[in-house]
């Protein structure tokens, strides 16, 4: 398996990532979920956290945005040790982080659009200037017309969109999704990939994503939106230098331990059974 | 995941061995002192959050209305009907004696020190706090506070401190009305039942009543505001296993509050006896 080769990739760059993890460990009443866990995510970058449920994909996710605080070890994001913040402190910077819940997490009270221009609310921007923001949101999610309907009048792909939209409108370097295609048909999940190939290479967003469809990571390392012709298209962005070039890689959690880290290729060509197991 | 046939061998060469009874005492007893921390802190929490900014006026006057102006129906209603109740079941005795004017006297007593604020603080209790644990439990399994978190935004302050706040001031409201209808309800009763005028019943209820009485009552019903809401937080904020938590957490939520105001009253009656005798 191609494992500890890739791990100098990381060493390497470590040192100004967006995202770095140092040997993380996080018990419940349960035992451990996670067992020192260390990986980072350069500017740009899209790390897709796989595996199967259980395997503390989500909790990887609560951890980076400071939702979560582990048992051991450091999770720096944005240059800041989240570990070591208060909890008034991390209020302030889950600001610059945005969250995809895994089912959206909508504000069940409140209309789409209330739901997307609540984080500018809160920080107390007046009206006027909030509407042209969420209606800028909305169109790039394409549920313009979706604005004064409540989230229980949405269907489950919506739903997602919009709380892409709820993460986006405040322009966050760093955007964390947690499995955004689970229980989607493969057209709406497309749909919602395209979406963050669009943040990705429209806002060059930081990318996390937690899930167990090898498809969806597939899609953001072989895809990219070209905001020219406003068009997804396979491969790399022409325009983009071999440094700059955006990249897509992988990492595979198995109890609570990365198993494979790599990018696109190294993964397909790996022969280890169990990474054979989500190829197929 | 399965075990590797190593540790697949491991596990039976040592099977785990079931707790004794200490460890089961000490694990209950750590979990009760971690609840009663827990809900300290966020009790105290709900209040010094008011102190600094943000606040949520928007979110306290909703809660407001929900629960005062949602609760006053079942409230009025009730009210009266008790204050009914007790002339009936006094009258009689006080017509044994030839004491049939005393009885605005006994109802006014018990309304105002007693039965207004305890008897407004179960049906608030029953109604409200269940409300309050199921709606903040429904939005904890559904990652709504997550997000609310996510967002940059304290749940403590968004969601635990206006709901505090608006029973604080409603409750007592509550209770006063409480009281007057319950007087009303006696009045009715009085007149119907015993012949005794609305006119001596009502002089009778009101020139019995001291300041310390309305004290009483008025200490219990903020006392109560804060049981009820702070422990229907708790509940809701502390759901765990989904929807059938919710479920339970909103069973919790109305027994602990209920319980904690009957035995809160116990303490604030002797209380409020003992400074009455002193001062």
């Amino acid at each position: 398996m191609g494992l500890a080769a890739n791990r100098s990739i990381r060493a390497v760059r470590s040192e100004e990532a967006a995202i770095v993890f140092s040997d993380v460990w996080l018990s419940f009443a349960g035992g451990p979920i996670l067992r020192g866990l260390s990986f980072s995510v350069q500017p740009g970058e899209t790390l897709v956290l796989l595996g199967e449920t259980g395997t503390g994909k989500t909790l990887a996710l609560k951890l980076a945005a400071g939702l979560l605080s582990p048992d051991s070890g450091r999770v720096r994001a944005l240059g800041q040790d989240v570990t070591s913040k208060s909890e008034r402190e991390l209020l302030e910077f889950r600001r610059q982080v945005g969250f995809v819940f895994q089912e959206g997490a909508l504000f069940d009270s409140l209309t789409v659009g209330e739901n997307v221009a609540y984080r500018l609310q809160e920080d107390g921007v007046p009206a006027e200037q909030i509407e042209p923001r969420v209606q800028e949101v909305l169109r790039f999610v394409e549920l313009q017309h979706t604005v004064d309907q409540l989230p229980s009048e949405l269907s489950g792909g919506m739903r997602r969109r919009v709380s892409i939209a709820r993460a986006l409108i405040a322009h966050p370097p760093i955007v964390l999704y947690d499995s955004p295609t689970a229980g989607l048909d493969p057209i709406t999940s497309q749909t919602i990939i395209t979406l963050i190939l669009r943040l990705r290479d429209v806002y060059g967003v930081t990318s996390l994503l937690a899930t167990h469809r090898l498809q969806d990571g597939f899609g953001l390392a072989n895809f990219h939106f070209d905001p020219q012709t406003r068009t997804v298209r396979r491969g790399a962005p022409a325009e983009k230098s071999k440094e700059n070039e955006i990249t897509t890689r992988f990492l595979v959690l198995r109890e609570g331990q990365i198993y494979f880290e790599g990018n696109p290729e190294e993964l397909l060509d790996s022969q280890d059974p169990y990474l054979r197991r989500f190829l197929i | 995941m399965p075990n590797t046939p190593l540790k697949a061998m491991e596990q039976q060469a040592n099977p785990p061995q079931p707790p004794s009874v200490v460890e089961i005492l000490s694990d209950a007893a750590k979990e009760t002192v971690l609840k009663v921390q827990g809900y300290s802190l966020m009790a105290v929490q709900s209040l010094t959050n008011l102190l600094t900014r943000p606040r949520y006026g928007q979110d306290t006057l909703s809660q407001m209305d929900d629960i005062g102006v949602g609760s006053m129906p079942i409230v009025l209603l009730s009210g009266f009907f008790i204050g009914a109740v007790m002339v009936l079941q006094t009258g009689s005795q006080f017509q044994r004696f030839g004491q049939v004017s005393l009885t605005g006297d006994i109802v006014s007593l018990a309304l105002v020190r007693e039965l207004g604020p305890t008897i407004t603080g179960l049906l608030v209790a029953g109604r409200c706090a269940s409300g309050i644990a199921s709606e903040l439990g429904a939005m904890l399994v559904t990652e709504q506070v997550d997000a609310m978190r996510a967002l940059g935004t304290d749940p403590s302050r968004k969601l635990v401190s206006p709901r505090v706040l608006a029973t604080l001031i409603m409750l007592p409201l509550l209770t006063t009305f409480s009281c007057f209808i319950g007087l009303v309800g006696g009045m009715v009763a009085s007149v119907f039942s015993l012949r005794l005028s609305a006119t001596t019943f009502w002089q009778r209820a009101i020139a019995i009543l001291q300041f310390s009485d309305l004290m009483q009552g008025f200490t219990k019903s903020v006392v109560f505001a804060f049981i009820l809401s702070t422990v229907g937080c708790y509940q809701g904020l502390n759901v765990r296993g989904g929807t059938q938590g919710v479920g339970r957490a909103t069973t919790q939520a109305v027994v602990v509050s209920s319980v904690l105001i009957i035995v809160a009253d116990t303490f604030l009656t002797k209380l409020a006896l003992f400074l009455a005798d002193k001062l």
